[in-house]
């Protein structure tokens, strides 16, 4: 077989390999069981002795919730006042300016919610303070609190009735000191042996082959690397992100980044069989995301292998697939296999240029990150999923005659009401801010603006459509990556997808955590032979066509004026 | 309710009728409260708009004919939505009628002071009393406190056999518009005039006062949601087509929009619920609310009475074991004679077992011992002075041993024998000799084990109620196929039951017809109450059985299914049908501009106005042809939940996908001609 594609399969059945495991030590974690890194202890009591917290006291949805949306205000507060000053702090050896109050706040929301968003090129726009003590910082804790939320929910279903959904406080705690933390240590320093730079010196000098000077930007980056992947946040160090050479040195290290950032999506979905004890009614799902995820790579690598058909008209030779903005260390089927995982779980760090992929590989990581439930984020991958499975539970529950219930809770008009607003909101917040970008593309595009609008898409037609729905889908999902194309340093587009990530973020984390708040507070009803079976593969495949209707309903519209018009003209 | 019951869907008087509504109801104030059709109308309303702008003189939306074609299938659109809603009225209301005729102003024989006064029905007054005489129409419902007498139902049930209706007891309950066939009773006015379950269930067939159920209402938000989606894409499409250079005419928008949005679940939402109830009527149920329907179709266990739903009536003799030395022709012999007086139905059941004619015997002088509860046995004392005694075996035995006989073994045996079969033994004893013992056994209704399993498959749990001793109960509950039983049961044992189940989150139901059945009924998510039963027992439950059939309840459990799974699987089909009016319509709009999108056109349609036109007129005449099925209810197959599911997936959801390319690429050959 083509080493290129074993080398994805190898990588693929190696997360897998690795998740179970890590999947059955979250649930322990959580369950407050006996592990391996017991002697975190000591620090966690401290953290709750100085906090003023006690570990043991329950929140219900709205406690829990209030609890979120506080500290995350406080999270957004600071990291916006670092990046606004950060130019006269310390700990910047390249002497880079501040942000402009746009691009702060753009950056403030972008980390707190785990998109990672860069309206900024990290080599100039941020200083190593920054770096390390917001957006690392900001990595783990905006990793802890999606986890966080997920884990309120595994609560919520793991008892008959209840309206404990677990302390906020103590879970977003252990998550970093039993979970993220232990992990990305690993990572980061496999990392540093392979050659990132873990250093507080400023930029380095060489002189090249031709005789150039080169300035080589460094800094303590591995750390932030490691957490960037296994917290599915994806803000690179550097500007090009996992395509730099020093950002992800070779194939290993693009192999141990790629399963890096699927690990905990993944081995979420088994602690929550482990966790509930319903093994079967998680593995249902994993198979589910899996074909998902199946349905979006195999296309991409395809496409990708093949290359582009305008080149091979031209009589020029594509024996290694499409490689226009992709490494040569890595080649088509790995990128093509990263740029579809990075989209489906929100991760959003590149090593290949997503503008430069094919119109059809276009398509499919837009689709990834329109369903945002393929795995999905750290936490919020599966509340997104939830949604999709409340919206089955009702209509399939309909259609066997019965009130539709999940795991022995009805599911009524509240419960609905609220999976259909979060449903909603995606297709409002992308398709209406796409429309508000193009309405002022066409009508201002000479505004007098410090940027104007006709300076914002590097292609014209359908590329440049895909690079403005590309930017809002990314910035819904919370995931980050972009098309490149797009200009998007100017207070048009950092105020439009500030405001989508905000919304993007956490009403579809309010949403889930209200509606198991509610249902857990419900009567159980027991299961009978009338009842449908959330566990059988039946209603795994009603989940998937809920999630494929859903998806191409609401967006077929614009997919078809941007990669699939570009892809069938390519074709034609 | 008129006997004969008709199954036409369409009724020429009925259709006619609906037409009229359908063109009333297109009242804003009345479509609002359909809010996915009320959005149709308004696009009507645009398309209007269009056809005048046209008109006078705007040339970049297309043709005057074009569009006032679309105008036309929109407002169609809505008229079938209004018909659907109409009809499943009109069928109710015809129902309705029917019931009402039986009570319009009969005269009434008032008692006042003593004194009969005749009054109109629509006269009397809670509390009022009035007599009824053979021959009379009965006025009002009310509670017999004086009398007895046959009467003739045969108005609401449709039963022709007479029944006899008494003061006090648990079938002291009279309803109006039935007859009274013999005898003179006086009956106390129970409700009312309009406040009788007659008049409420009028009510609601009529839909004057239909409360959205709690589903509808979850699936009313959905679709609501579904159609602001929609809402967005065609909103959004204008920019996107700016973008593209590519003008958009107001009516491929409109016609796009209405497409999308579930505009077959929402044309037949409310005429699916109305239909619900109207299946409920049909079969003879009056239900109080159509939320009571819808919890039918959740119910987890039924409570049922053993004597007249499970078993036959009463019990039966079926075999004569006479002891040893016993001849048995005298053995049949003492056992007619003992009954000869035995005017239990167990009495009854003996003479016909032994198939001799009663004039055979010679009895005039004898001397018939009554049964009474001390002695537990009843006999006969014949002027030839031979004693004969039938009873239950103990007390048989001690009148045997107290003349210094002995119980023989053998009998001892088959008494043994015929408790644990779950027959009661009746010991014979003749001068208090012991002859033998008669076996009397329960009859367990043919077809009973099936309707069980069916209500099993269901998932629906079934108990037995029984005043039978535990082995008995065990032995008839085995028999006829229930999951459980309560013996020796207590009225308070039904009530401790029900909510024990429902402390494990079950819905219960239950059928009764005392008094003391009523409290049990009130608690039970589903109580119908037999309509001979009392007026307690019918206040406190939320159906009542015209047929005072206890099988109904499995009827109403899948009448409540039938109506959860046709909102479910219309919704599917409904939402499935999108994508292939994407296929249709978006090809069409882009084609112009982005020639590639031809590849997207897999149905290969005429033109852009011959695609976008099938596809509205698909969109509407799909309403229509499903308003029988919202009628009639989808099937229901109790196969379990998933195998439901797997099967209502291909036929609506896949059905629903393929349904609409096949329906749309007709329509466009024949639009295409003109388009």
């Amino acid at each position: 077989m083509n080493s290129e594609l074993l080398g994805v399969i190898v990588t693929f059945l190696l997360t897998v390999l690795l998740a179970y495991p890590l999947g059955g030590y979250i649930a322990k974690v959580y369950c407050g069981e006996r592990t391996i890194l017991d002697f975190m202890k000591p620090v966690e009591r401290l953290i709750f002795r100085i906090s003023g917290i006690n570990p043991a006291e329950g929140m219900n949805w709205k406690q829990f919730l209030k609890a979120m949306l506080t500290i995350n205000m406080l999270w957004f507060v600071y990291a916006f006042f670092m990046f606004l000053l950060q130019g006269h702090l310390p700990l910047n050896p390249d002497a880079n300016p501040d942000m402009t109050p746009d691009l702060s706040f753009n950056s403030a929301i972008s980390f707190i919610t785990n998109t990672n968003w860069q309206n900024y090129s990290g080599e100039t726009g941020v200083t190593y303070l920054t770096q390390l003590f917001v957006i690392t910082f900001l990595q783990f804790v905006s990793a802890a609190t999606g986890i966080a939320c997920l884990v309120a929910m595994f609560n919520g279903l793991k008892h008959k009735t209840t309206e404990n959904l677990g302390n906020f406080w103590q879970i977003l705690t252990v998550t970093v000191t039993r979970i993220l933390l232990p992990i990305s240590i690993v990572i980061a320093v496999l990392l540093a042996f392979n050659g990132t730079p873990a250093s507080y010196d400023g930029k380095d000098t060489y002189i090249g082959l031709q005789g150039d000077t080169v300035q080589v930007s460094r800094g303590p980056a591995a750390g932030m690397i490691a957490i960037k992947h296994l917290g599915t946040n994806g803000g690179g160090w550097y500007n090009a992100n996992s395509a730099h050479p020093l950002e992800n040195p070779n194939y290993f290290t693009n192999m141990m980044e790629v399963i890096a950032q699927v690990l905990i999506p993944m081995s979420l979905l088994f602690a929550l069989g482990f966790y509930i004890k319903r093994r079967k009614f998680a593995n249902v799902i994993f198979g589910i995301m899996t074909l998902g995820m199946l349905c979006l790579v195999i296309p991409t690598i395809i496409t990708e292998i093949h290359g582009n058909p305008e080149i091979t008209r031209m009589g020029i030779s594509q024996a290694t697939g499409a490689m226009e903005g992709k490494e040569v260390r890595f080649g088509p089927a790995a990128s093509g296999y990263w740029s579809i995982v990075t989209t489906i779980i929100s991760t959003g760090s590149v090593n290949s240029m997503h503008d430069s992929s094919m119109a059809l590989s276009g398509l499919m990581q837009l689709l990834g990150m329109l369903v945002n439930g393929f795995y999905g984020g750290c936490g919020v991958g599966f509340l997104n999923y939830f949604i999709y499975i409340i919206i089955a539970v009702f209509i399939s529950g309909l259609m066997v005659g019965r009130t539709p219930e999940f795991m022995g809770h009805k599911v009524e008009a509240r419960e609905v009401k609220i999976a259909a607003l979060v449903t909603l909101l995606s297709a409002f917040i992308i398709k209406g801010g796409l429309a508000i970008a193009c309405y002022t593309l066409l009508h201002y595009s000479n505004a007098d603006w410090a940027f104007k609008p006709s300076g914002w898409l590097n292609n014209a037609g359908f590329h440049g459509f895909s690079e403005m729905m590309y930017a809002v889908t990314s910035a819904n999902a919370n995931n980050g990556s972009a098309f490149a194309g797009l200009t998007g340093n100017n207070i048009f587009w950092n105020v439009l997808l500030g405001v989508a990530i905000i919304l993007g973020r956490y009403l579809p984390i309010i949403g889930p955590i209200a509606i198991i708040g509610l249902m857990a507070k419900k009567k159980y009803v027991p299961d009978s032979a009338g009842t449908l079976k959330v566990d059988s593969i039946t209603f795994g495949a009603m989940t998937f066509g809920v999630i494929l209707i859903i998806t191409a309903l609401s967006y077929f519209p614009p997919l078809v004026l941007g990669p699939i018009a570009e892809y069938l003209s390519m074709h034609h | 309710m008129s006997t004969e019951k008709s199954n036409k869907l369409f009724e020429a008087a009925l259709v006619k009728d609906a037409l009229k509504q359908s063109f009333v109801k297109l009242n804003p104030k009345i479509m609002l409260r359909n809010p996915v059709m009320f959005t149709v109308e308004i696009g009507t309303a645009v398309m209007l708009g269009v056809c005048i702008w046209i008109a006078t003189g705007e040339k970049a939306q297309g043709s005057f004919i074009y569009n006032f074609s679309i105008f036309l299938v929109l407002f169609l659109t809505v008229l079938f939505a209004n018909f659907a809603e109409a009809i499943a009225e009109a069928r109710g209301k015809a129902q309705a009628d029917s019931l009402r005729k039986t009570r319009e102003e009969t005269p009434a024989k008032k008692l006042v002071a003593g004194k009969i006064e005749i009054v109109s029905s629509a006269l009397l007054r809670k509390g009022d009393v009035f007599v009824c005489e053979t021959g009379d129409m009965i006025p009002n419902d009310g509670e017999i406190i004086e009398g007895i007498a046959t009467i003739d139902e045969s108005a609401i049930t449709g039963e022709s056999a007479p029944v006899i209706r008494e003061s006090g007891g648990d079938k002291s309950s009279v309803t109006g518009g039935t007859k009274v066939l013999s005898d003179k009773i006086k009956v106390r006015v129970t409700t009312e005039p309009g406040e009788s379950f007659l008049d409420k269930m009028i009510a609601l067939v009529e839909g004057a006062s239909r409360q959205k159920t709690p589903n509808e209402i979850a699936l009313t938000i959905l679709l609501a949601s579904f159609t602001l989606i929609f809402l967005i894409v065609c909103v959004t499409l204008k920019p996107f087509a700016d973008y593209a250079n590519t003008p958009i005419t107001v009516s491929a928008l409109v016609s796009l929009y209405v497409c999308l949005i579930p505009t077959t679940i929402g044309g037949l939402l409310s005429a699916i619920g109305i239909a619900g109830m109207d299946r409920a009527l049909r079969a003879n149920v009056i239900t109080k609310s159509g939320k009571a329907v819808e919890t039918a179709g959740d119910l987890d266990t039924l409570l049922l009475d053993k004597t007249g739903t499970i078993t036959i009536g009463n019990r039966k003799a079926t075999n004569f074991w006479p002891a040893n030395g016993v001849d048995p022709k005298a053995f049949i012999d003492a056992c007619v004679l003992s009954s000869l007086a035995d005017e239990t139905p167990e009495g009854k059941s003996i003479i016909e077992l032994a198939n001799i004619s009663k004039d055979t015997f010679k009895i005039d002088g004898a001397v018939f011992i009554e049964f009474t509860a001390e002695t537990r046995c009843s006999g006969i004392d014949l002027v030839s002075g031979l004693r004969i005694r039938k009873g239950a075996s103990d007390s048989i035995r001690k009148i045997a041993e107290k003349a210094g006989n002995s119980f023989p073994e053998e009998t001892l045996e088959q008494v043994k024998k015929i408790s644990s079969n779950g027959g009661t033994p009746l010991v014979v004893s003749q001068n208090e000799q012991i002859l033998g013992v008669v076996e009397l056994q329960d009859i367990i209704k043919p077809g009973i084990q099936e309707r069980f399993e069916r209500l099993r498959k269901m998932g629906v749990k079934t108990v037995m109620v029984t005043g039978d001793n535990p082995l008995t109960a065990k032995f008839i509950a085995e028999k006829a196929g229930v999951d459980d039983f309560i013996a020796e049961a207590k009225p308070e044992d039904k009530m401790n039951y029900i909510k024990l189940e429902q402390q494990g989150g079950k819905l219960v139901a239950m059928m009764g017809d005392g008094t003391n059945d009523a409290p049990a009924l009130a608690q039970a998510d589903v109580g119908v109450a037999m309509n001979s039963g009392t007026q307690a027992a019918k206040e406190a439950g939320n159906m009542v059985d015209l047929d005072n059939d206890p099988t109904k309840l499995i009827e109403i459990v899948e009448i409540g299914k039938q109506l959860l799974m046709t909102r479910g699987t219309l919704t599917t089909f409904s939402i499935a049908n999108d994508v292939a009016k994407y296929f249709a319509i978006v090809p069409a709009l882009f084609i112009v501009s982005i020639p590639g999108l031809q590849a997207l056109n897999i149905m290969y349609l005429k033109s852009a106005e011959s695609a976008i036109l099938s596809a509205v007129i698909f969109n509407a005449i799909i309403i229509p042809i499903l308003i029988p099925l919202a009628l009639r209810g989808v099937a229901y197959k109790p196969i379990g939940a998933s195998a439901l599911l797997r099967r209502n997936l291909l036929i609506y959801g896949i059905g629903g996908v393929i349904a609409p390319f096949v329906g749309i690429k007709l329509l466009d050959m024949i639009v295409g001609l003109w388009f």
